[in-house]
């Protein structure tokens, strides 16, 4: 069954692009202030299996690459990929060929074994787009799309279609980070604010940049979303299905840097990390300790790869570049050459190169939105790994203190009973109670934060494995096709070099 | 016909590497030159030291005036230009286009990396400055290679010129086993060129400013100045895009090496997965570097050396230019003196020596551009097929370990 989508605007259609509104940089995106929820939110595992997507359509002349993923728990159906959807052209002037984008959650029919019970038949395909400008200067904003398409029964309709703009993401996953972080879950961390860019698309530049930027800008909050999903517990959270659902949300205030939030969660930030070298934790799992070592070098090798192919990326785009003023130069020294066979040859010349500069950067794209943006994603959730591991060293600490506490008022209250000081005794009973309550508390929340860990890096690490898999196997085949077009333009050309005389 | 040679890296007194390779015919640019028996020259080996080469020239000739039929010489660049500028400033040689002198073998800046490479040692694991280490050397290799490519063809076109072949200097220069003592040009000396230099492009503006009568000049000289442009612009671009690509080839090297520390490390079943990755992105690596260095000896050399070449054309251009503007002032200078009856006879030498002078060169003239047409057309044709054919070949081997590498991660899920 191929969802249809609604026609893509026409390039002429004017969209102007509208910059988001100046939040003052929020330089702490997770905003994993460790307010109390009080209900243990404890959802069991629905785990969504990771089923197939349709292939995603690398052609190169495929202009406007649809951007829509689906996420589908019947897995041998394939959901072909859907029809193509607009790219941001903005202006009138330059319909921009961003070249394929990659469904980077094409998952293979596989079923792991653990997920076999939870089958239930659903499926929810959510996308971003058609980008819009709204406002003027630098109150303006960008407000996107988001289609959700499903049919599970938690959500009141099959298909709904809301405008969000970028803080509005923020401020989701500001609240899923303080209810869910504290309990061990890894939640996604949102894309990253950009003054510079925004800057410039809100000063009105429709140049290729700010195409670019918010093109780019699109995909990862598309990404965000279907990551969101991905996770069985915040499928099911109410502010999840507000964003997705409801046609008016809050504006999400407290995201910008400076607010009172803001400013809370800088503080709370420095407070976590003078916490966090305060507290010394007396490991008794070695599972733990290990994971945090392996984590830790993940995350150190992740960044390098991740310098190193933006490094690559700027390289073809310079090659690309080069080689096109190149085959220029070629053309014209064909055109002065007066043997007329080599001067159709060196014109033939300066066609190939122009076809292999367009190659270059085709390929360029496709290191930059395979390779680049998913080793930039995995850095950002490696962070959110990491930060659950803090929380539930916090949680040990939080226990500890009880427990010396607790210990402190059983000493006072011997010290009163020794005293004959019934009245304060009642008091200090009654206190000794309290913390033994709060005693069992810690404890039974640090067995619990513990198992969610577990559980929750054990998901990660297999959607990890996916993940990497599926997106190196894409760029493995979009290098193939290179070579492969390379091939053909060179056999083209030979017999014309053959055939000067 | 094989050469070897034996290179050495030396570094104040310690040698780096040591290495032997051999290497094909290095006429790249001028086909058919080897086929005379009469004369063969050829740079059967080099050496290279610390701030200089030696070039071992072998000659091979049945020709009466040398003392032997086969023998060997060593010569530094220094006298290779000094037979050029010898050819250069002979008058009999004005009707000609004296083949342009090779480039000064410059290793500064492959030296330079080398260098900096040995001061970061510390900073980098074993195995990424092996790797390093031999890149450069190989860089090192490339530009050796190509110095004495440049230098051996200047000798065949030499060897190959029906007149220049009987140069007396020139058969010094191949013949005689000892030093030149051919000094390289003082300060002073340099200053002269110099000048002399800014002089003759200000003449030569004014002389290509006179309209020729004979057609066949007049379309040369068009034709020579915008192609020496064009060729001028397309080897500079040629030389950003081949370095372009040696930086992209760069980054692949790094990621193929993290990808394989990444691949150690892992704990899931992705560690066999990058670590095929790594291995397949060092491979295809190698072959990019290998198409970056190909472009650059089939395209990049051959357009840098066309671009001297026409710069010779255009010099026989300005010479016979020269000659006629003396040919007409003489023509001028002799009707005055007629006019006025005095020193017509010293007029009338004058006037004779031009006119001979401008014809002798005219005719050869012609020869030659028509010679510089064909060696031109045959030159670029042998260069784009084997441009075609290599860049064909790196591809295919491109694609078959891309294919087979994908082969064995999808049969791995």
């Amino acid at each position: 069954m191929s969802e249809e989508r609604e026609p893509p605007p026409l390039p002429g259609a004017a969209q102007t692009v509208f910059p988001e509104p100046q939040d003052a940089e929020d330089l702490f995106v997770s905003a994993a202030s460790a307010m109390e929820s009080p209900e243990a939110a404890c959802l069991s595992a629905e785990d969504i299996s990771p089923s197939s997507n349709g292939p995603r359509d690398d052609d190169p002349d495929d202009l406007f690459a649809e951007a829509t993923e689906e996420v589908s728990l019947d897995s041998p159906e394939r959901q072909p990929i859907l029809s193509d959807g607009p790219s941001p052209a903005i202006t009138p002037v330059t319909p921009v060929m961003i070249s394929p984008r990659v469904d980077v959650f094409d998952r293979s029919p596989d079923q792991d074994e653990d997920e076999e019970e939870n089958r239930d038949t659903f499926d929810i395909q959510i996308s971003v787009s058609d980008p819009e400008k709204v406002g003027d200067g630098m109150n303006a904003y960008m407000v996107y799309k988001v289609t959700t398409k499903t049919s599970l029964s938690i959500f009141s309709r099959d298909e709904v279609c809301v405008k969000r703009r970028f803080s509005d993401f923020l401020g989701l996953y500001s609240k899923l980070a303080s209810k869910y972080m504290h309990m061990g879950y890894i939640v996604p961390p949102a894309p990253e604010k950009s003054i510079v860019g925004m800057t410039k698309v809100k000063v009105g530049k429709e140049d290729l940049s700010s195409v670019e930027f918010v093109e780019k800008r699109r995909s990862a909050l598309e990404r965000y979303l279907l990551r969101t999903v991905k996770h069985p517990a915040l499928l099911k959270d109410p502010d999840v299905l507000q964003f997705l659902e409801s046609s008016e949300l809050p504006r999400a205030v407290s995201t910008q840097a400076l607010s009172g939030a803001g400013i809370l969660r800088m503080v709370n930030k420095a407070a976590d990390a003078v916490n966090k070298m305060t507290i010394k934790m007396n490991e008794s799992d070695a599972w733990f300790e290990e994971k945090q070592q392996q984590f830790e070098n993940l995350d150190v090798q992740l960044r390098k790869l991740h310098a190193s192919v933006e490094s690559l990326v700027c390289h073809r785009k310079e090659l690309s570049v080069n080689t096109a003023s190149f085959a220029k130069s070629a053309a014209m020294l064909g055109n002065s050459e007066d043997h007329t066979a080599l001067s159709r040859a060196l014109s033939q010349l300066a066609e190939v190169e122009e076809k292999i500069d367009q190659l270059h950067q085709d390929q360029s794209y496709a290191d930059f939105y395979l390779i680049s943006e998913l080793l930039g994603d995995y850095v950002r959730l490696i962070t959110a790994v990491k930060g659950v591991f803090d929380q539930r060293m916090k949680a040990w600490a939080k226990w500890q203190d009880a427990q010396v506490m607790l210990q402190r008022k059983r000493e006072a209250e011997a010290k009163l009973q020794y005293a004959n000081k019934p009245d304060k005794l009642q008091q200090a009973t009654d206190e000794i109670r309290e913390w033994e309550g709060k005693v069992q508390q810690g404890e039974r929340d640090f067995e619990q934060i513990s198992k969610n860990i577990r559980r929750e890096v054990g998901r990660f690490e297999k959607d990890r494995v996916k993940d990497f898999r599926v997106v190196i196997i894409k760029y493995l085949e979009s290098l193939v096709h290179t070579q492969q077009q390379l091939i053909k333009y060179w056999e083209a050309f030979l017999p014309e070099a053959k055939a000067i005389a | 016909m094989k050469q070897t040679f034996c290179v050495i890296f030396k570094k104040e007194s310690s040698i780096i590497a040591v290495d032997s390779i051999s290497c094909g015919p290095h006429c790249l640019m001028n086909v058919d030159l080897q086929t005379d028996a009469t004369l063969q020259v050829d740079i059967s080996d080099a050496l290279s030291e610390r701030d200089k080469v030696k070039f071992t020239v072998h000659t091979k000739s049945t020709l009466p005036n040398f003392k032997q039929n086969e023998f060997s010489v060593v010569r530094q660049h220094e006298e290779f230009i000094w037979l050029h500028d010898s050819f250069v400033e002979n008058e009999e040689y004005a009707g000609y286009i004296i083949p342009p002198a090779p480039p000064r073998p410059d290793f500064d800046a492959s030296r330079e990396k080398l260098q900096k490479l040995g001061e970061g040692e510390g900073s980098m694991t074993k195995e990424e400055f092996t790797k390093m280490k031999q890149e450069l050397e190989a860089e090192y290799l490339a530009i050796f290679k190509k110095t004495v490519a440049m230098h051996e063809v200047f000798l065949c076109r030499v060897a190959a010129h029906p007149v220049l072949r009987k140069d007396l200097n020139f058969h010094v220069f191949l013949e005689y086993n000892q030093d030149l003592s051919v000094r390289g040009k003082n300060k002073k000396e340099k200053l002269e060129d110099f000048f002399k230099n800014v002089v003759k492009s200000a003449d030569g503006v004014l002389v290509a400013g006179v309209k020729d009568v004979d057609d066949f000049f007049e379309h040369e000289k068009t034709f020579l100045l915008e192609y020496h442009n064009r060729v001028k612009e397309a080897s500079a671009k040629s030389d950003r895009k081949i370095r372009s690509h040696k930086n992209a080839a760069d980054d692949i090297n790094r990621i193929a090496s993290t990808l394989y520390t990444l691949g150690t490390q892992d704990s899931t079943d992705l560690c066999k997965f990058f670590l095929k990755v790594s291995e397949l992105f060092e491979k295809t690596r190698k072959i990019e570097a290998r198409v970056a260095a190909d472009e650059d000896l089939k395209l990049a050399d051959l357009l840098k050396y066309y671009l001297r070449e026409s710069q010779a054309a255009k010099d026989l251009l300005y010479r016979r230019g020269r000659a006629l503007v003396d040919y007409e002032n003489a023509n001028k200078a002799l009707d005055k003196a007629r006019a006025k009856n005095k020193d017509v006879l010293q007029a009338e030498t004058t006037q004779q020596v031009c006119c001979q002078k401008f014809e002798k060169i005219s005719e050869s003239a012609k020869q030659e551009l028509i010679d510089f047409k064909t060696r031109r057309v045959a030159a670029f044709r042998k260069n784009l097929v084997e441009l075609a054919e290599l860049e064909l070949k790196h591809a295919k081997g491109n694609l078959q370990l891309l294919q087979s590498c994908l082969g064995v991660l999808k049969g791995d899920t």
